[in-house]
């Protein structure tokens, strides 16, 4: 064959790539993403006419929802929802329950211990680690800011 | 002897036979326009097994037995099976032979392993070492996804260039005389890497590779395109297919006859984004469909390519590029040349 340099297969091969459809993407997103806080909201309303305190409400509702997207990621809903949905599903917590729950099913037949335990932080162990780090150097920063 | 090898493609003087050959498939496969095609579909992917690796093996297990059966043959009297898949240390055909007693040439080409093991097949038996082989490839998208990608139920969504891996099992086996279809000439693939990092675009990191080997293997047959009926790429899917056009388009080469397996077994309305891919996808549309086609005598003369990734989950990771390989095999409905 030809000498072709790989930049300029890249090119050729981004040409013949095709793009993500952007605008019905981010509508999924939009209207996924807000239907999943809309529920929140619900819940939200639900739990402090049953008695709890506004930051307790809160609270429930996030377990709430974590509970549920448990629960549909294992009746395999959440997935078919997310293949279109995208970042619709993904950036709420519920996504967050998903990323965990869904490994743990998955590599349940690899053991308890070596499967399941070790494999459930597999996609939201990066996130866990630079989030946590993200807050501490926030706090640095916070503290620096205080002394000036 | 004589020496049949001519650049990179071995040509066989007495060509063998792909005698019999069996198809075995899963839910979205007999969902598709292939349905027909396939030997034996199975609604439930699982088999009935408790893990996917295991149904993987279920699935090569029933494709050898189907096989088998056609060709009226009992395991004793098979001389090598040649199998490969697209598991870690190719433990889904490990584990198949562990239940049949024959002997076994392992084979890890990625996608491009059923026509690695017939051209082996077909070697063995030109070259009087044996006197049935049979080659076998699978893939199982299940499996496939745990170990390429992520689990199951997690929530992704695929971009348009990625590619479905087939659920299926293909199995061809290889006789030195028999009325056809005729396995003319093999030639094995060379690397090629131009440096794709993405593996959800796999038909663009093997595109290369297969122009590579169809120029190789024109100029060594001295032969042109409008010469085949069809010319059959495994997995390139709509991507990788797109690419080979223009590669081979600047060689000067136009493919009026090209179709891509990873093109024909999902209909687009299947959610498969750029088609499907994996080693069962080529190796069941070839028993499904290919060799069928040319037995009938519906189609006279075809290359048939099989296109492989070769990357691991721990290369992607380390940032490195997907080399790509592709082999080719001529099928004939004679044995002799036959010139349009």
């Amino acid at each position: 064959m030809k000498k072709i340099s790989p930049a300029e297969y890249g090119r050729m091969a981004r040409r013949a790539s095709p793009a993500s459809a952007l605008g019905p993407n981010c509508l999924w997103a939009f209207f996924t993403g807000g239907s999943i806080c809309l529920v929140g909201e619900v819940l939200s309303i639900l739990w402090r006419s049953a008695g709890l305190e506004e930051e307790t409400a809160a609270l429930a509702v996030s377990a709430s929802l974590i509970f549920l997207s448990a629960l549909f990621t294992a009746l395999g809903w959440y997935q078919k929802l997310a293949r279109r949905a995208g970042a619709g599903t993904l950036v709420p917590i519920t996504g967050f329950a998903n990323a965990v729950v869904s490994p743990a099913i998955e590599f349940k037949c690899e053991g308890l211990v070596t499967g399941v335990a070790a494999k459930m932080f597999v996609i939201a162990g990066p996130v866990i680690v630079y989030g946590i780090l993200a807050s501490e150097v926030y706090g640095l920063l916070l503290w620096l800011s205080s002394l000036l | 002897m004589e020496y049949c090898k001519k650049g990179d493609t071995l040509f066989f003087p007495r060509p063998p036979v792909a005698a019999f050959y069996a198809a075995v498939g899963g839910k979205k496969e007999g969902e598709g326009p292939l349905h027909d095609c396939f030997d034996r579909l199975f609604e439930d992917n699982s088999l009935g097994e408790d893990t996917w690796e295991k149904s993987e093996s279920a699935l090569q297990r029933r494709c050898v037995e189907t096989l088998l059966q056609k060709a009226k043959l009992t395991l004793d009297q098979l001389d090598f099976l040649l199998a490969g898949d697209l598991q870690n240390q190719c433990t889904a055909s490990g584990y198949t032979l562990r239940g049949l007693d024959v002997p076994f040439v392992g084979l890890y080409g990625a996608c491009s392993t059923m026509t690695e093991g017939l051209g082996l097949a077909a070697a063995l038996v030109a070259g009087g070492m044996a006197r049935r082989a049979a080659a076998l490839a699978s893939s199982h998208f299940c499996a496939a996804e745990r170990q390429f990608r992520g689990p199951l139920e997690y929530g992704g969504k695929r971009t348009p260039t990625a590619q479905w891996t087939v659920t299926g099992a293909g199995s061809v086996l290889v006789t030195p005389e028999g009325n056809g279809p005729f396995i003319r000439a093999v030639t094995f693939g060379r690397v090629r890497d131009y440096q794709i990092t993405d593996i959800s675009n796999m038909g663009a990191a093997m595109a290369p590779a297969a122009a590579e080997t169809i120029l190789r293997y024109l100029a060594d047959s001295g032969t042109k395109p409008e010469q085949f009926d069809a010319i059959y790429t495994g997995d390139l899917g709509q991507v990788g297919s797109r690419l080979l056009a223009q590669l081979l388009e600047r060689e000067g080469v136009v493919l009026p006859n090209h179709r891509d397996c990873g093109l024909m077994i999902y209909s687009p309305d299947q959610d498969v984004q750029a088609g499907g891919s994996g080693c069962g996808c080529s190796a069941s549309v070839l028993a499904g469909l290919v060799l069928p086609e040319l037995r009938k005598g519906r189609q006279r003369r075809v290359l048939f390519l099989s296109t492989g990734a070769l990357m691991s989950q721990t290369t992607f990771l380390q940032g490195e590029s997907i080399p790509g390989v592709a082999h080719l095999v001529e099928l004939s409905a004679t044995p002799k040349e036959e010139w349009k």
